[in-house]
């Protein structure tokens, strides 16, 4: 079996009546035999995380396979950027990842700024980490609850998406938009903290503590959760390598992959955090849900410590060309950062013209939520398959861009 | 890192390196020697991680420039593997028995370029665009404005106004 060890409902259930497996592993499955029913889970339901759908093939309730479809929110965004200067870029560059389009900006930014030697003055490296951790909370805040969610544990969303409001506020307060910020731009940032501002995040982030004592009450300690998570979706430590996991994903395997760690950027190197390893790699639901839990929960620590240790003013632009005529030289480079889902990374081409001759995103969704999705699918309960595809933190517009 | 690239050098025909950062190279070798590149990096020098397969389109030099980007987790460095293929005859070796997502890469690769990666699963099957029945979109000479006046205007009752001088004639419409 291709499988044999994913899910627990393999442990009690005969095989015998269900596809069984040719010689390369492969389940054979004849939809003519009237033993399978198709079903399509999405682009429009509950349990799929945006604009997506997955074709199944149920024997019983059981998922015999699945193949991921994507292109409902395809938007030809890579092309457009062919067609808009460097700058004109930035608008639709955070598109590319609703909940957390901070990393796209930084990318993009450091992208432009490599390519053509910008310094970033130190006070603005700071705030940009302020504002990627800030995103990283914002978009944990709205996905960890979600694990519950998938299995009808409803309140922790509602529950997270009032604090996720409360980033939201701020990031109004620092940007003037509460979704896409376009804060980072090349050179450095937008502006400065506003008066009151570190107080009023402090207070949010103490709300968030008393959420995590609540959340962990309500998700990780329920007895539910625990029963329908524990074993299932497991992720073989083996394939992280194999299929490109990064992320929460890949340190709830046991590998410890964090950008911030692996090749710091801006002001990590200045930091003491270490981010979260399952070291027994249980690699299941339950796993990957206690690491986004300290992710959370390291979150916080580590703007409270950039709150503490950043300069109190300083340049928050460097020195940059004309910015609606900014040519960047010949040459390519590959920039990343860790978003709260993993590596996230830009492709960036120039070709000495005011527009880009290729940006190319690398999300972590695009291996996570389809070679790796359409693997740990199969056997699965049908009823788990939204718990799956959450725990995987999939993200649609990063893969159709 | 520079004995990487001098060990790349030495077992292939390297025709280009490009030192971007201390930790980013791109090593430009033939079409040919691309994938055994890529998978002696992979097995012999620990750049287990495949980042991405890219394509950057070069039309007035008549070539596609692929990218495969990996990753070694030890040295915490990047190598990308660029090979030029002829945009007319666009075809190139499959890499999807080295790593399990790159598959994924070579069907949106063919569905955008119009790059044939043969004996590559599901590359025929639609990526983004279903239904899709021009050009690659990807490919520069696509006219993104062109075939949208092609395809969706004009459309009855839809006029487009130029938004300064509408507004001017909805606000000041005595001036």
């Amino acid at each position: 079996m291709s499988n044999s060890n994913n899910h627990k409902l393999l442990i009690k259930t005969d095989r015998s009546s269900y596809p069984q497996p040719d010689e390369s592993g492969k389940l054979q499955v004849d939809l003519d035999s009237g033993k399978y029913v198709k079903v399509w889970h999405g682009p429009n339901h509950p349990g799929v995380t945006g604009n997506m759908s997955l074709e199944l093939t149920l024997c019983g309730d059981e998922v015999v396979e699945a193949k991921t479809h994507v292109g409902y929110l395809h938007r030809g965004f890579e092309k457009i950027f062919e067609r808009r200067t460097w700058m004109q870029c930035f608008p639709t560059v955070v598109r590319m990842c609703v909940p957390e389009p901070d990393s796209n900006e930084y990318n993009l930014a450091a992208s432009m700024e490599e390519l053509s030697n910008v310094e970033v003055p130190e006070y603005a490296q700071w705030m940009r980490t302020l504002v990627l951790e800030m995103a990283r909370i914002s978009n944990l805040l709205r996905l960890l609850p979600a694990h519950g969610g998938t299995m009808g544990l409803g309140l922790g969303v509602q529950w997270g998406v009032y604090l996720r409001d409360l980033i939201l506020d701020r990031f109004e307060e620092l940007t003037g938009a509460r979704i896409y910020h376009m804060y980072i731009i090349p050179g450095g940032v937008r502006g400065k903290m506003p008066d009151g501002f570190k107080k009023r995040l402090i207070s949010n982030l103490d709300d968030i503590d008393d959420f995590l004592i609540r959340l962990k009450r309500l998700v990780i300690d329920n007895a539910v959760f625990k029963k329908r998570s524990i074993g299932t979706g497991y992720i073989n430590p083996s394939w992280v390598d194999k299929y490109g996991i990064v992320g929460p994903n890949a340190r709830a395997a046991g590998y410890k992959r964090d950008v911030r760690k692996d090749n710091p950027y801006l002001i990590y190197d200045q930091l003491d955090f270490e981010p979260y390893v399952d070291n027994e790699a249980a690699s299941d639901i339950f796993s990957r849900t206690w690491v986004r839990f300290m992710d959370l929960k390291y979150g916080v620590e580590m703007i409270r410590q950039i709150l503490d240790k950043m300069p109190n003013d300083g340049e928050i632009l460097g020195k940059i060309p004309n910015a609606l005529n900014w040519k960047i030289p010949t040459g390519q480079t590959y920039v990343r950062s860790e978003s709260s889902r993993g590596e996230y990374g830009f492709f960036a081409v120039a070709d000495g013209s005011e527009y880009p001759r290729r940006i190319n995103l690398r999300g972590p969704s695009y291996t996570h939520a389809i070679a790796l999705l359409e693997k740990l699918l199969v056997n699965a309960n049908i009823s788990d398959v939204s718990a799956i595809m959450v725990s995987l933190a999939t993200c649609p517009p990063e893969i159709e861009r | 890192m520079e004995k990487i690239i001098q060990h790349l050098q030495g077992a292939f025909d390297v025709k280009a390196v490009k030192k971007q950062r201390n930790d980013l190279y791109f090593v430009t070798v033939g079409k040919d020697q691309a994938i055994p590149a890529v998978t002696y990096l992979r097995d012999a020098e620990g750049f287990s991680h495949l980042v991405m397969i890219t394509v950057a389109d070069w039309m007035e030099k008549g070539v596609f420039e692929l990218n495969y980007i990996v990753h070694n987790y030890q040295l915490h460095a990047d190598i990308s593997i660029c090979t030029n293929i002829d945009r007319e005859e666009a075809t190139m070796h499959s890499a999807h028995h080295l790593w399990e997502q790159a598959w994924t890469y070579q069907r949106e690769l063919k569905e955008m370029y119009g790059i044939e990666f043969p004996g590559s699963p599901r590359v025929d099957e639609s990526f983004n665009l279903e239904g899709w029945d021009n050009i690659p979109p990807m490919r520069r000479e696509f006219d993104t404005l062109k075939y949208a006046n092609e395809t969706f205007f004009p459309r009855p009752g839809r006029v487009s106004h130029d938004p300064a001088t509408y507004m001017k004639q909805k606000l000041y419409p005595n001036e």
